[in-house]
């Protein structure tokens, strides 16, 4: 049995002055909820997560409480990806039929500020300015494009498409083009990623209503089924986010763990994927995680990029939505961004950004610190 | 003057020929930098510290241009912000580490070129030590 995603609700992303993350995620989840066309008091059971706006199951003061089994997560940049898993299992395990899944989050301006800690790492870490995620990304950036003979052009054509496909989404945060010039002569932030290179992190609410596959004509003619959710953690020797140190064995990270574990649940491989929404934390991030999540070899990635194979129009469009370089980046919510804009561009509902073609399976895949990942595979 | 090791598990300070120190699992082989009390690699528990060696291979690098918030420590401020590379060093057959690069010229930063072990003071503290970190330098 699969489990079906018969309601999507967002609250626009960005910056919302005067709204908690809370209240961001209570707009999502009545979205969702009227999406559906079910009441919260039919829900039997919730999940959800912020980084850095409460506990999801307070959600409860605005929704209504209805005494349900409601459990935080909290898991990095797989908060998303992790709530929906367990409420697939939740669902397959016939504890229960309806569950809402949500996320919500509300950060402060500039860069994360981790606590070595929070990670096992002692405070030296970050009094040396090293506990910063950017870094990572462009160390591991920099030693990709040297391995795979790629140059930096690959990456401004994909923040200069994040925010053309941004401009067409009225939930995303950045709704304004940049020229291929301005963002490459941006200023430099981590070398060689510049300023229009990076997502930040912001604000926003996003909620899904599940249900047992059979039982989703109820709701909906358009169900989208969860053909595959996994999530993984890092391996001794691969390169992963704080990692004072790494072994020489080159393990596979985590993302190609995830993903090779959501294509092998599915019954299906890259080629099958016809949209996929992938983390761009910054436009290296996507670079990398092409490859990583099957869809061309390592270093096929600036002929794709070049020939606008990942365009809206592309033959496999990617961040359709602007990903979160235009969306910028509230934990709690991103990943489950991701899957809204597959289940919109599903049902052939995405609007101005919808695929000019039928289709018929999407993709989703975050990456955070310090070395988790999450992907999922759904079907109209 | 007084100085001090910004943490005593990474190098001794002051040292004669101060190096880093890492752990070696008697079981697996594995190597950890910092020193682990248990192997990363196969959650075994007979570790050794070992000192690593002080030159090495820059295997990828990139530089810091905004100041890091807290808990980020240094002697510059905001205003005086002075960018500083970092990257990750291949210690042949050992393992990589992380670690500050006393450069932070991009011409003068390749992959692959050779680095030793130098150390800097990160910051001061309110009685006047001076904490010191480790890092590499173009050899």
């Amino acid at each position: 049995m699969r489990v079906a995603i018969i309601g999507i609700g967002i609250h626009r992303f960005g910056r919302t002055p005067g709204m908690s993350g809370l209240q961001q995620g209570a707009v999502a989840a009545r979205r969702a909820l009227a999406d559906a066309g079910v009441r919260w008091q039919d829900v039997q059971f919730a999940y959800g997560g912020s980084y850095s706006a409460g506990n999801a199951d307070a959600l409860g003061n605005e929704l209504g409480l209805t005494g349900i089994p409601f459990i935080n997560v909290l898991n990095g940049c797989a908060t998303g990806g992790s709530s929906l898993i367990s409420a697939c299992q939740h669902i397959v395990s016939g504890a229960a039929d309806l569950g809402l899944v949500v996320g919500f989050d509300k950060h402060d301006r500039g860069a994360f500020n981790a606590q070595p800690s929070e990670y096992g790492l002692g405070d030296w870490y970050g009094q040396a300015g090293m506990m910063v995620t950017t870094q990572f990304f462009a160390m591991k950036l920099q030693r990709y494009l040297h391995d795979h003979r790629i140059g930096t052009d690959a990456l401004v054509r994909i923040a200069e498409k994040a925010y053309r496909n941004g401009a067409l989404n009225p939930n995303a945060w950045r709704r304004t083009p940049i020229g291929f010039e301005e963002i490459k002569h941006s200023t430099m932030v981590n070398d060689p990623l510049n300023k229009y290179m990076f997502c930040s992190p912001a604000e926003g609410g996003v909620a899904l209503v599940v249900c047992r596959e059979d039982r989703a004509s109820r709701y909906t003619s358009k169900p989208v089924l969860v053909s595959a959710a996994a999530m993984r953690t890092r391996k001794a020797g691969a390169f992963e986010v704080y990692a004072p140190s790494i072994s020489l064995d080159d393990a596979p990270n985590a993302t190609a763990l995830a993903s090779h574990a959501a294509y092998e649940m599915a019954g299906l491989g890259p080629k099958d994927i016809d949209v996929a929404s992938i983390q761009d934390t910054e436009s290296g991030a996507e670079l990398m995680h092409m490859a990583e999540n099957g869809f061309c070899e390592h270093g096929e990635q600036e002929h794709m990029l070049a020939a606008g194979e990942t365009q809206i129009d592309g033959r496999l469009p990617i961040n359709t939505d602007g990903g979160c370089l235009a969306n910028g980046e509230p934990i709690g919510a991103s990943g489950l961004r991701q899957v809204y804009e597959i289940v919109l561009q599903l049902r052939g509902a995405a609007g101005a950004r919808q695929v000019p073609r039928k289709l018929r399976t999407g993709y989703t895949h975050v990456y955070g610190a310090p070395g988790v990942s999450a992907v999922t595979i759904l079907q109209a | 003057m007084t100085s001090r090791s910004i943490d005593e598990a990474l190098f001794d300070w002051p040292a004669v020929e101060p190096a880093l120190k890492a752990s070696r699992c008697r079981e697996c082989g594995s190597w950890a930098f910092p020193c682990m009390s248990s192997c990363r690699g196969c959650g075994g528990t007979a570790v050794e510290t070992v000192l690593l060696p002080r030159r090495g291979i820059l295997w990828t690098w990139t530089v810091q241009r905004f100041m890091p918030k807290a808990p980020y420590r240094s002697i510059d401020s905001e205003a005086a912000f002075v960018p500083f590379g970092l990257g990750y060093v291949e210690l042949p057959g050992v393992l990589r580490i992380e670690t500050r690069l006393t450069e932070h010229d991009p011409a003068k930063l390749r992959i692959g070129d050779p680095v030793e072990l130098a150390f800097y003071t990160q910051f001061v503290e309110p009685d006047g030590t001076e904490v010191v970190n480790y890092a590499f330098r173009p050899v």
